[in-house]
């Protein structure tokens, strides 16, 4: 496949095709991963959550600087949310980028939900592979943080940085929201607002509290203070999402994560294909009778499920 | 395989214009009819332009300008494009463009040069017939 063969060579013009083939669910995208799966697994993927407006975009931007001193490559994604009324989106991270377009070695790609739940799109992690076989060394996913169903990306990065900032409640929001258990990194960012010792204090006292029930596990999530604008405190965030990613390494974690992440993803694909079959019989049977039958109390419930299934088995 | 076919389109101000709001203004209304606007705020230089279209793989490349400087900005977005094989990328341009500046504009395939006040609706539609037209190949 040509595009392949130009994205394995270094080609970002395949690259960004290639995603727009995935996103548009075209019918050669699936080769295209087929075909590039064996070059993947080499880049370090980060994920970046938090509310709108906490900073996520100027901190990527700033993160993009101090790997490119390190003369690592990078590729970022960037997941906004479609509206659910038009389809439409407005991708605006970028702005916040402006820095690095014209740097051969960053690639930034903005992609939107379409519909799907979990913070990022269902592109996102064939993206994430893309930007792999292109040979970035680091990828970077900012997605958005709504509160409750950011959690997808610990499905795809291999470190999660969750951002909050001094006074807008954020300590609360983190602590309903189960996003204490999947950041590795807590970032306080606009530290140079009031308020952000206090932040970094009580989320601290948080992981503490939290670290007590989980012994076992030797990475206790670190707490750690930015200005994005300023490229205050990025260096210091940088060191320690590569001293994570050592640690996943000498823990075995990654290999382990990784394991299960596969597992994940194998469960998501067959049980989308098992529903689309089961809802195509469904639709020619005589799904209307039964349920028909079911509200008259003819049968119950379970036994229409059996008869469901029987089909289904026979087919 | 079913799928729904989304127009991308990048909306980008060259040069140092300032004025910011027309531009918004157009995002929600492309994003409005359905679009992926990809938005990179003010003072971007037409290299930057390009690559930003070639990365995201826009459809429409939108040029929004009041300063008077299209007849340089414009034609330099589309030689860019034309440079890195990507014709196929549409340029529609807007802005204070006088009507003997037109046709020159035109004829490097620079289109739309809508003024202010223009119904967003006009703009919208001239998007998607040229969309339909030339990357969809759909009359
Ligand atoms: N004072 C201050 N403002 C910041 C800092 N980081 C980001 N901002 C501003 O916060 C606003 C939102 O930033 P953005 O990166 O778009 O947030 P996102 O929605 O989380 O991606 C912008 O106006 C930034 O300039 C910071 O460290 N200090
Ligand atoms: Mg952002």
């Amino acid at each position: 496949m040509e595009l392949v063969k130009r994205l394995l060579s270094g080609d970002m013009r395949a690259a960004a095709r290639l995603i727009t083939h995935i996103e548009n669910e075209l019918p050669d995208a699936r080769e295209a991963i087929r075909l590039i799966y064996p070059h993947t697994g080499k880049a370090h993927v980060i994920g970046v959550t938090g509310s709108p407006g906490s900073g996520k975009s100027t901190l990527v931007d700033s993160m993009i600087t101090e790997f490119r001193k390190k003369d690592k490559t990078v590729g970022v994604i960037c997941v906004d949310p479609s509206s659910p009324f038009t389809g439409g989106a407005i991708l605006g991270d970028r702005i916040r980028m402006g820095n690095h377009f014209t740097d051969k070695d960053v690639f930034i790609r903005s992609l939107a939900t379409r519909g799907a739940l979990g913070g990022l799109s269902k592109a996102t992690k064939d993206a994430i592979r893309i930007l792999d076989a292109l040979g970035k060394d680091v990828i970077i996913v900012e997605t958005v943080g709504t509160g409750q169903d950011e959690v997808d990306i610990v499905k795809a990065a291999h470190t999660v940085l969750v951002l909050s900032v001094p006074g807008f409640g954020d300590e609360i929001q983190i602590m309903k929201a189960g996003i204490l258990e999947i950041a590795d990194i807590l970032v306080v960012n606009k530290a140079d607002r009031d308020g952000a010792d206090k932040l970094a204090l009580e989320l601290t006292l948080m992981v503490d509290l939290g670290h007590e029930e989980k012994a076992d596990q030797k990475w206790k999530p670190l707490v750690l203070k930015t200005v994005a604008t300023k490229n205050i405190g990025t260096p210091e965030l940088i060191e320690t999402i590569e001293r994570h990613l050592q640690y996943l390494k000498s823990s075995n974690l990654l290999e382990i994560n990784h394991k299960k992440n596969i597992e994940r993803e194998i469960i998501e694909l067959v049980n989308e294909h098992l529903i689309n079959h089961l809802l195509g019989i469904m639709k020619e049977g005589d799904f209307e009778k039964l349920i028909e039958k079911i509200v008259e109390r003819e049968i119950d419930p379970y036994s229409a499920t059996d008869e469901i299934l029987k089909k289904l088995y026979s087919n | 395989m079913s799928y729904e076919r989304k127009i991308r389109i990048l909306v980008a101000k060259p040069g140092l214009d300032g004025h910011d709001r027309g531009a918004l203004v157009l995002c929600h209304a492309f994003r409005d009819a359905g679009m992926e606007v990809i938005y990179t705020g003010i003072l971007q230089t037409p290299e930057q332009i390009v690559e930003t279209a070639l990365q995201e793989d826009v459809d429409v490349v939108a040029l929004s300008l009041l300063n008077g400087a299209h007849m340089t900005l414009f034609p330099r977005v589309r030689q860019l494009l034309i440079e890195r094989n990507a014709e196929d990328t549409i340029v529609c341009g807007g802005g204070i463009i006088p009507e003997h500046h037109k046709p020159e504009l035109i004829r490097q395939g620079i289109t739309g040069l809508y003024g202010p006040g223009t119904l967003l609706d006009v703009i919208i539609n001239h998007v998607v017939e040229r969309v339909k037209k030339e990357r969809w190949k759909i009359a």
